[in-house]
């Protein structure tokens, strides 16, 4: 009984889930301050400052509540260039996937940089923050990095 | 602890798309030949534990189908992992550990040619600070990439080599997918997907199953003529996120190749999960896995990946290296989250 | 700018596929459309199941003998449901029902009509509702729904395979 290709049944389908996530104290306080163009990250009794902020210490797992204002700029510590943005990228033409750690945080994050070329590119170069335009409440309320006029 | 062996593995031949069976009709000659294999008849099995992805699917309790290939009347004694096959495979070690049943079958499988494996993978990432940006798992391992290749001298000709190195063992195994002779100066010449890693230095889509049955004690000395007894097994996470940490090196994989006892002995064969030929060379680096080691003889997860399988297939093929006599002693090995977050370490030796 | 801290994050996920029925569910939905209902029978169990599996649930042998089964069957099972269901367009309250179709041995789901919902009974007699020929697809929805048939109720008996 078996069948060709052409009798085998398939159809296209959809998943589709309209998640609401709530943030909590800490995440909620570092997306509302983004929103308003400040960075924040949070400090860990050990002294090391994550940026985005975690809830707990990912070394202790004691929950974190020391805020610390973070600037705009730091530098790439690593970097992938992207020739063919997918749909869901957060740009649409050629760019960079980075690890960004922001000046005065010990922890990197990731976003992109819109560099205009791969040459551009360089670990340990120094970019700064691109805000969007219109602000959502979320991590794209950064629209991306861009390099530091050298 | 109880002395457990896998004492039989069966895996389909790992395709591109197979768009005429569906999972069931993939894993059922799957299961039927490892149960053979095992001597074990299929009611008597004490425990069954698959590892699989709704999101693979498209579908919520995608794994409920597959029992069908199963036979779950009587009703069994069944449990699922949304992780690799590898996972059940601990999970099975550890139920066996009780005592109250003396073998496990263990199977993990996933068709990913039905949705978009790069798009799916954002969806594992922290949904509030890195689904958002949309960051695939090619995007993901590059950064990967580029941070070992900065960090201790590896090149791209060292990924390249890798890749070669993959596709020429996979010509001697039947159920590979990508197989061939590239020379490394051949494949530094292709295009980048996303930099540094180019499309052989990432792993084929493809639609496969595998099983396996562990079996306890006296029972494997009597089943199989050389089981491949689990010595340690062990497996460790890092945190999430990628910013906090060296993405150049695994400790996770390190503490999981230390508390199975990697070092205890020499290895013969490796077979590593390694989805991107770079994280190789990092988990050779973290379980201090020296030259003298034969690694993914099979052809590894470059030249085949079912995604949810692929884990459990590396335990699998490097128990067959003690089952057919080739190894004594061997190690598989499973990875699941972005950049090895979390490690699996399975060691094995001949008695 | 607002005063008022953020709570919630809309992270909507979307993901596309495109799925393959299998072989045995290709022809089981096929079947539809040529306005039949095909079961298949286990060789070693004798049990015919329907939708067909391709294995049996139970032994795991390949069940490839095909069996065409009546349009007519028993209500074994059965709920009447108050909410609406947002993919279909149905007055409310509505009954679901499984149907053990004559010939088979296990039920399959779905809709009662042109019966009021407190007049359905377990071991009412039900025949398929098809869709005009040219309107069958193949698919489960080519028969809108099952409907009363008439005859007499019969005696089920609900646990008969507990013990099989």
């Amino acid at each position: 009984m078996t069948q060709t290709q052409s009798e085998i049944l398939s159809a296209p389908h959809v998943l589709e889930y309209p998640y609401k996530r709530s943030l909590g104290p800490v995440i909620g306080r570092f997306f509302t301050s983004l929103k308003e163009r400040r960075i924040e990250g949070v400090r860990t009794p050990a002294g090391r400052v994550i940026v985005p902020p975690t809830e707990y210490d990912p070394d202790t797992s004691e929950p974190l509540s020391e805020f610390v204002e973070i600037g705009e700029t730091g530098i790439v510590t690593s970097w992938a260039w992207v020739t063919q943005p997918r749909p869901n990228h957060p740009l649409q033409r050629p760019f960079a996937w980075a690890l960004v750690r922001l000046d005065g945080a010990d922890t990197a994050m990731l976003h992109a940089v819109d560099a205009g070329a791969e040459s551009a590119m360089r670990t340990g170069m120094r970019v700064h923050v691109r805000w969007a335009v219109e602000p959502q409440g979320g991590i794209r309320d950064i629209e991306c990095f861009e390099p530091e006029a050298s | 602890m109880r002395d457990v062996a896998v004492v039989a593995f069966a895996q389909s031949p790992s395709v591109r798309q197979d768009s005429v069976h569906n999972e069931v009709e993939i894993l059922t000659p799957v299961i039927a030949e490892a149960i053979k294999r095992s001597g074990i008849p299929r009611k008597q099995i004490g425990f069954t534990c698959s590892g699989s992805c709704d999101y693979l699917a498209g579908v919520p309790f995608a794994f409920v189908q597959a029992l069908d290939a199963v036979g779950a009347w009587p009703p069994i004694r069944e449990s699922h992992v949304e992780m690799d096959g590898a996972w059940a495979l601990y999970e099975a070690w550890v139920r066996l550990q009780i005592g109250d049943v003396d073998s496990a079958l263990v199977y993990g499988f996933g068709k990913s040619s039905i949705g978009d494996p790069r798009e799916i993978s954002v969806a594992q990432l922290d949904p509030y600070y890195l689904a958002p940006l949309g960051p695939d798992s090619v995007s993901v391992a590059a950064i990967q990439a580029r941070a070992l290749l900065e960090s201790n001298g590896h090149t791209e000709r060292d990924l390249a080599e890798v890749a070669a190195r993959s596709l020429r063992n996979a010509k001697t195994n039947p159920n590979a997918q990508v197989k061939g002779d590239f020379e490394p100066d051949e494949l530094l010449e292709a295009p980048y997907d996303v930099s540094p890693l180019r499309s052989r230095d990432c792993p084929p889509i493809s639609d496969g199953a595998a099983a396996v049955v562990l079996v306890a004690g006296d029972l494997a000395r009597k089943v199989c003529e050389r089981p491949a007894w689990i010595t340690g097994n062990d497996h460790r996470i890092e945190a999430h996120s990628l910013g906090a940490r060296d993405l150049a090196k695994s400790p996770s994989a390190a503490l999981a190749a230390e508390k199975a006892g990697v070092g205890d002995g020499p290895v013969d064969v490796a077979e590593l999960h390694a989805p991107f030929s770079h994280q190789e060379l990092i988990l050779r680096a973290a379980m201090g896995l020296g030259e003298e080691v034969e690694i993914n003889p099979s052809g590894g997860a470059l030249a085949a990946n079912p995604i949810m399988a692929a884990g459990l297939i590396r335990i699998g093929e490097a128990a067959s290296r003690i089952m057919d006599g080739s190894a004594n002693r061997v190690l598989g090995h499973a990875t699941s989250g972005p950049c090895l977050q979390q490690n699996l370490v399975c060691v094995m030796e001949a008695r | 700018m607002s005063d008022e801290p953020l709570t919630v994050l809309r992270s909507p996920l979307r993901l596309e596929y495109t799925y393959t029925a299998g072989e045995t569910s290709s022809r089981f939905l096929r079947g539809f459309a040529q306005g039949k209902i095909l079961g298949r029978r286990c060789p070693e169990c004798d049990k015919v199941y329907v939708p067909p599996r391709g294995n049996c649930p139970i032994c795991t042998s390949p069940m490839t003998a095909e069996i065409e089964l009546a349009h007519t069957g028993t209500i074994t099972k059965f709920c009447i449901v108050n909410l609406p269901f947002a993919a279909r367009n149905i007055e409310i309250p509505y009954v679901s029902a499984s149907v053990l179709l004559d010939g088979a041995d296990v039920p399959i789901f779905h809709l009662i009509q042109e019966v009021p919902y407190d007049e359905i009974r377990i071991g009412m007699r039900v025949e398929a509702a098809w869709e005009k020929p040219e309107d069958r697809i193949p698919g489960m929805e080519s028969i809108m729904y099952f409907r009363p048939t008439g005859e007499p109720d019969v005696e089920i008996d609900l646990f008969e395979d507990a013990d099989a």
